[in-house]
């Protein structure tokens, strides 16, 4: 029964916070609109989310953002170097094919999100099986150490959140 | 406002122009289409966070309530941008790179843009 009125939980609950950061205030009124929301979309939408993503561990999912914000810094300063100093000709540009361990279409999803938000690598394309990740690197001196960084800082924490 | 909350807009505001600028020069300097793709994604991040940042502290420091309508737009961003990128890429792929340029992907099946999926991928 409670399945069946809120299909996905975690949808609802973003849809709603969602909604507060659109009124940018809080009043009963809209507690009581953005939790209509909440329940409607999801159900009005249950056709286009076959499945839920089962979500292990909740607390990981802040410290991912965490990290995947202070890359996104440090990352930003790297490629800002590559573009002002490194010459035309210098610049290595790699294709990296990154074999995944992670099955659920949503950490996939996650995970190639994250890979173009990081600068200096934009993801490009999956294996038709959804086996491997295709990612373009715009300067690496080793790329064998750009693919371990996927693997270990993203891809492992990832397959913590989404088992 | 406080000087305080002024200096700190400042540094937020230039650190975006920076970083915005910096993306829109890789843009001319870069010579093939994936490398300028790089760009773009750079200008959406830093450039556009500084100034989301730079509004923040302005809305706190003038009216006491923090505003949460830049960390929606800090969402909003963080889903449309890569998909962008991946479109882009995709029809790169599609009209100008042949298979054999690629290095091989890790599984028995190929890259998406040339080869159809087996029935039972993930996300079917």
């Amino acid at each position: 029964m409670l399945t069946r009125l809120i299909p996905h939980p975690i949808l609802s609950l973003t849809l709603t916070l969602v909604w507060f950061g659109l009124v940018n205030t809080f009043t009963l009124g809209n507690l009581i609109l953005g939790t209509a929301f909440g329940l409607a979309i999801p159900i009005l939408t249950a056709a286009y989310w076959p499945d839920r993503p089962a979500i292990a561990r909740p607390l990981k999912i802040a410290e991912y953002m965490l990290i995947v914000l202070w890359d996104i810094v440090v990352a930003n300063v790297q490629v800002a170097m590559i573009i002002l100093f490194k010459r035309e000709r210098e610049i290595q540009s790699h294709w990296i094919p990154v074999p995944l361990e992670l099955t659920s279409a949503e950490a996939i999803t996650v995970l190639a999100g994250t890979i173009t938000m990081t600068p200096g690598t934009v993801s490009a394309t999956l294996a038709a099986d959804c086996g491997s990740i295709l990612v373009h690197c715009l300067h690496a001196d080793d790329p064998e150490s750009v693919l371990q960084d996927i693997k270990t800082r993203y891809e492992r924490r990832l397959l913590e959140i989404f088992p | 406002m406080s000087i305080v909350a002024e200096i700190l807009v400042s540094v937020a505001l230039i650190v975006s122009g920076v970083f915005g600028f910096v993306g829109s020069y890789g843009l001319v300097k870069l010579k093939n289409t994936l490398q300028r793709l790089h760009a773009p994604t750079k200008a959406t991040t830093l450039g556009v966070g500084g100034v989301l940042i730079a509004s923040m502290i302005f809305f706190f420091a003038k009216t006491g309530q923090i505003s949460v309508h830049e960390l929606l737009i800090t969402l909003f961003l963080f889903l449309t941008a890569p998909i962008t990128a991946n479109f882009i890429a995709k029809t790169y792929l599609a009209r100008n790179v042949r298979r054999n340029d690629l290095p091989e992907s890790a599984g028995d099946f190929g890259w998406s843009v040339y080869e159809d999926p087996p029935d039972e991928s993930p996300g079917r």
